[in-house]
């Protein structure tokens, strides 16, 4: 199912751990070492690497491909796709093989042939989003950087 | 304080989100900026000390030496003057587009233009400013629309729903609503593709982060972060929580007083149309106003509470009539929930030349009102008075 909603959004944060990140880089002013980091660092999920080039990120272990990871950890909650659009597809076939519950791809990965191999699948899909924007929108971090979260509350998030 | 070296040096590299420095963002503040962008319907908001400030902030996101800008002519003084002299000073030129006709815009456009800028309702005169029409010649040409919504505030007019993809406010005015806080805003729609070519300065990498490119890593919060983490933090033009939490207690009577502005506003553009001695008055808000099949459009629930007007016997009678004044307040702002009145050739608008004068509209007669939140029988009360001065001026003078 394509997931549109930022309320469709959170509850795919709730309900997932385990994120291997396609194309992580461990080069610092890349976004998907921003999104990394920041998750890493923030929060309950358990994020891995996918990375032939790189062997960790910050003192995590990188795995070269999805396969391998699944070998040894099973098949992670969310796949989260940093590949350029006309990669996209191969990391959707991937995400299906190894049985992952969602893929999930960045900003500029759109690609409709990987929306719909993973969508007919019965993974959940979500497209064109940041999965660091998408924690920071419910978790109050978003709000402190003057941005419309959409979350209406009289509770401080965060301090 | 920062949990640890690395918490600090994530939060300094934006990798992470929390309150580094105030210049930069600040816990009051971010709840005035996410009230603003929801009022608005935006994406999200960047809080500043000034309206002017805003502004400058806003272009110098999109815009460099070198680059180009196109302005409807009918703007307030002070920002005509930031676009002619300081703007133009750092190599941003501004070609200003009488009236901001529509096709006059789009053949201004140049390769370079990176904004067509314009506001919702013109000050001092109160017109008002076909937002669809320019969107699409701005956007027909790859240009976002920037607007200055600071006379309308999001009650009268979103200008995001018809097709803006900035929008700036001089929260001093309606917004603060008392005269009594001095801070700005951009609000941004997330819709405009910044990645699309014609901005590199948000599209491609920036040494002002290590090389970081914020279209690629912020996506649709490009602008956004940009104008926060480049511009407030260099230009330094930010707004102190203080003045952002008065701001929030505007915020919160804003539907409660606009409707009795424009009501107010109405009654007395009504009363001054009926006088002999009023020779002209610009208010789109009166039947026959040239402007009025476009502030029905934009501003169905009213076009505003600032407008101008002239007198027979010009300028001296201009004089006595302000001069007379007791309950209306002598002053440069406007918004303000007390009535305000000002002779802007001699004053917001007195840096412009003569030329820029005579296309933003405004003669040495013009008077503009600024109409609050009093008593409307009061305010007409205190107008006769002013105009019977100026009447005994206009028979000496005949």
């Amino acid at each position: 199912m394509i997931l549109e909603t930022a309320s469709e959004r959170r509850a795919l944060l709730d309900r997932s751990r385990t994120v291997a990140m396609v194309g992580a880089s461990p080069t610092v002013t890349r976004p998907s070492y921003f999104v990394f980091s920041y998750l890493r660092t923030h929060g309950k999920l358990d994020v891995t690497p996918i990375n032939p080039a790189a062997t960790e990120i910050d003192g995590v272990r990188a795995y070269p491909t999805l396969a391998a990871y699944a070998a040894e950890r099973g098949a992670p909650d969310i796949v989260d796709v940093f590949r350029s659009p006309n990669n996209a597809p191969q990391a959707a076939r991937d995400a299906i093989a190894v049985g992952a519950k969602a893929i999930w791809f960045q900003y500029g990965v759109v690609n409709d042939e990987a929306i719909r191999l993973a969508d007919d699948a019965g993974l959940d899909v979500v497209v064109d989003r940041c999965m660091k924007v998408e924690s920071a929108r419910f978790d109050g971090g978003l709000a402190l950087y003057g941005m419309n979260t959409g979350v209406l509350t009289a509770k401080r998030r965060v301090r | 304080m920062f949990d640890s070296t690395e918490h600090a040096a994530e939060l300094f590299a934006l990798r992470s989100y929390g309150n580094i420095y105030t210049r930069i963002g600040n816990p009051t503040v971010s709840a005035f900026e996410e009230k603003l962008a929801s009022l608005e319907g935006g994406l999200g908001a960047v809080a500043t000390a000034s309206g002017l400030a805003a502004q400058l902030i806003a272009i110098l996101t999109v815009a460099e030496n070198g680059d180009h800008l196109v302005a409807s002519a009918n703007l307030y003084g002070g920002t005509i003057t930031q676009f002619s002299v300081t703007l133009r000073r750092m190599g941003i030129e501004t070609t200003f587009v009488p009236g901001g006709e529509v096709e006059g815009v789009r053949a201004a456009i140049r390769p370079t233009t990176r904004a067509v800028f314009t506001e919702t309702i013109g000050n001092p005169n109160g017109n008002i400013a076909d937002l669809a029409a320019l969107a699409e010649a701005a956007h027909a040409a790859g240009v976002p629309l920037i607007v200055d919504n600071t006379f309308a505030t999001p009650y009268l007019c979103r200008p995001i729903e018809h097709g803006a993809d900035v929008v700036i406010h001089s929260a001093t005015k309606f917004i603060g609503g008392h005269g009594t806080v001095i801070g700005g805003a951009i609000v941004e729609s997330g819709r405009f593709p910044w990645d699309a070519g014609r901005h590199p300065l948000i599209a491609t990498p920036s040494p002002g982060y290590h090389g970081m490119n914020f279209a690629e890593t912020f996506g649709e919060y490009a602008f956004l972060m940009r104008a926060r983490a480049e511009l407030l933090r260099d230009v330094g033009a930010a707004l102190s929580p203080m003045n952002a939490w008065l701001l929030v207690q505007g915020l919160e009577t804003l539907a409660l007083r606009m409707p009795e502005h424009v009501a107010n506003a109405q009654a007395v553009a009504e009363f001054l149309q009926a006088r002999d001695e009023v020779a002209w008055i610009s208010y789109a808000g009166l039947p026959d106003s040239p402007e009025r099949a476009l502030a029905a459009r934009y501003l169905p629930l009213g076009a505003g509470a600032v407008f101008t007007f002239g007198l027979r016997g010009g300028r001296e009678a201009g004089r006595a009539f302000i001069e007379t004044l007791e309950l209306w307040s002598h002053l440069a702002n406007v918004g303000d929930a007390k009535s305000l009145v000002i002779h802007p050739a001699s004053t917001t608008h007195q840096q412009l030349t003569d030329d820029e004068l005579r296309t933003a509209g405004i003669g040495a007669d013009t008077i503009r009102l600024s109409v609050g939140l009093e008593d409307v029988d009061d305010l007409i009360w205190d107008l006769e008075r002013g105009l019977a001065a100026a009447a005994r001026v206009s028979a000496v003078q005949a």
